[in-house]
């Protein structure tokens, strides 16, 4: 078999066993809605500032809930999903096999990477459905890259970040640690101009806010060109190269003892 | 002549009958050593365990040969191969029974069973490894729903799914009820039948000796005996402890029976290498006295006794020299 078959029959194998978990696969889906849901409540019917004029806030939230279905599927349900496969030694019995290790770790992502799609298709098709936003067309192209290279980016930081959980039962505190205040402050939730200037910068220098402001480009009613945000491409990029080179020099098969 | 010496890997890959060939093996993790020139030969198709306490360089030893770890210095041949060198070559040829690793809980036993069977280039059938674990009305159960036995027979047919000339088993009937470890070793010894050559390790001394046929004594990251379990124990000349009671108010001993030593517990036991002889001397005499020797037995000495009298002495004096029971 050639590596991309293995690489794919491992995906399928990894959603088998997804799908036998009912609970943790209908939270997996039930969290980033639930926040679609109550932002849109709270907000919905305010209108907000974008470049070019003012829409209705739930085009903010869908494109942010975008992003963060994109971080939870890819960083920290893959950091998560390693650590425990780390420590129930999944791992290491891989790697005794001649499975080569990138097929197996490119089933891997491959999985989380579809699991943000299901999850963005689900927030787009329900904010168009019940929120009235306005699905892009000529910005799609530089959406999905944008998610593309987002799920790229944070799936490596996955493997950056694993190097570094001391154990299965530390990983929620380590991950989420790290992940849910860069959520808060990156456009995601709440707005970047409510918050003071220096938390802006502060978020700038991380990955998740490039991720937002690409996909919230792509969702800008207003927006005339192809919404492609370069720069923000480019932040995640080096962030994503960044999380390869920990992750080849920290990442670790076996438990650490 | 000069040429046959040249290399000792060219030796190796020449002497097929030999699976693994280790040679002064040591590995060190900063200034500890935790395994200090080990040598090393398993047959081809013969099933060997490797013996120790916890800590004595056990799984380090395993875990080089398996090409999980590398080596500090020494030569390490498995089936021709370094395993430093060519892991993915040596990977489709061997099976990992390890105690510390885990298969996808949500799978069931056929799937999982056929994931690891798609790993390698000429694998078993799924059915035929099924039966050879004993795991045919379990197929469809989930690895969750497994109990600990069951579970660790499907670590066993995950290892020998890719039909590997040599399996590695780690403990494999730790935690394990008596009926349970029955089972495993009537496995063991089926895949012997099968030609596998088999590398056990086990804290069991009745295992090794119920199952191997060479076994290796490490301790303190050195090999302190080594041979067949027979061998180790002795073999023909081994003394034979008689233990008995004598009833009160027994008076006199039998001709031509050593004299006996009083144990703690009040009964007597004679050591002796012609058991028979004694016995019969024994016996006779009690016969004729009308005496009944309460608590009669015969015994020699086990595999543990050999153990913990070596693993013991090494534990208190380093310089312990190596035992071999082939030299007799």
């Amino acid at each position: 078999m050639s590596g991309a078959r293995l690489a794919a029959r491992q995906l399928r194998y990894e959603q088998l066993a997804f799908w036998r978990n009912p609970p943790a696969a209908f939270f997996t889906f039930f969290f980033p809605l639930i926040f679609l849901v109550i932002f849109n409540l709270v907000f919905g019917n305010e209108t907000i500032d974008v470049e070019g004029g003012t829409t209705k806030a739930s085009t903010f939230f869908v494109a942010g809930i975008s992003a963060l279905s994109v971080v939870n599927g890819c960083f920290t349900g893959l950091a998560m999903a390693l650590a425990i496969l780390r420590d129930e030694g999944v791992l290491k019995r891989v790697r005794g096999t001649p499975l080569p290790p990138w097929a197996y770790l490119a089933g891997r992502i491959g999985f989380n990477t579809l699991l943000s799609l299901v999850l963005i298709a689900i927030v787009v098709t329900v904010g168009a459905l019940f929120y009235g936003v306005d699905v892009p067309t000529s910005t799609m192209p530089a959406f999905v890259v944008s998610v593309g290279v987002g799920a790229a980016t944070f799936a490596a930081l996955a493997f950056a970040v694993s190097g570094f959980v001391p154990n299965a039962e530390a990983a929620p505190a380590v991950i989420n640690g790290i992940v849910l205040p860069l959520l808060f402050i990156s456009d995601v939730f709440i707005r970047e101009d409510t918050a003071p200037g220096w938390l802006n910068d502060v978020a700038q220098f991380f990955p998740v806010v490039h991720l937002s402001s690409a996909l919230q480009a792509a969702f800008n009613p207003f927006e005339t060109g192809s919404g492609f945000r370069p720069w923000d491409l480019l932040a995640m990029a080096a962030w994503g190269a960044f999380g390869v080179v920990v992750a080849l020099r920290y990442f670790s098969w076996e438990p650490r003892r | 002549m000069a040429s046959s010496s040249a290399s000792p890997r060219t030796s190796l890959s020449s002497t097929s009958d030999l699976a693994i060939r280790v040679r002064g093996l040591r590995k060190t993790y900063g200034a500890f050593e935790a395994v200090r020139g080990i040598d090393l030969d398993v047959a081809r198709g013969e099933v060997f365990a490797l013996l120790g306490p916890n800590g004595a360089g056990k799984t380090t030893t395993v875990e080089i040969l398996e090409g999980y770890r590398e080596r500090s210095a020494g030569e390490v041949d498995v089936l021709g191969y370094d395993p430093a060198r060519h892991e993915q070559a040596l990977k489709q040829r061997i099976g990992i029974v390890l105690q510390s690793t885990g298969v996808e809980r949500y799978l069931t036993v056929e799937e999982t069973i056929d994931m690891y069977h798609g790993y390698f280039p000429d694998p078993l059938q799924t059915e035929d490894v099924l039966d050879v674990v004993g795991l045919r009305e379990q197929r469809a159960v989930r690895v969750k729903r497994l109990s600990g036995g069951q579970q660790r027979r499907l670590d066993v047919a995950v290892g020998l799914v890719g039909n590997p000339d040599l399996l590695f088993l780690d403990e494999p009937t730790t935690g394990f009820d008596p009926s349970a470890r029955r089972q495993a070793w009537e496995m063991v010894r089926g895949l012997r039948s099968l030609g596998k050559t088999v590398f056990l390790t086990t804290h069991y001394m009745d295992e090794a000796q119920y199952l191997a046929d060479r076994v290796a004594i490490i301790a303190r990251g050195q090999v302190v005996a080594e041979g067949p379990p027979t061998a180790l124990m002795g073999g023909e000349e081994a003394v034979t402890s008689v233990r008995f009671r004598l009833p009160e108010g027994a008076q006199g001993w039998p001709d031509l029976v050593p004299p006996g030593v009083r144990s703690e517990d009040g009964s007597v036991v004679i050591e002796t290498s012609t058991p028979t002889a004694v016995l019969f001397a024994l016996t006779r005499w009690a016969v004729g006295q009308s005496l009944e020797l309460s608590e009669l037995t015969v015994m020699r000495p086990s595999l543990e006794d050999v153990y913990l009298q070596l693993v013991g002495a090494e534990a208190t004096s380093d310089g312990a020299g190596r035992r071999s029971g082939r030299a007799s």
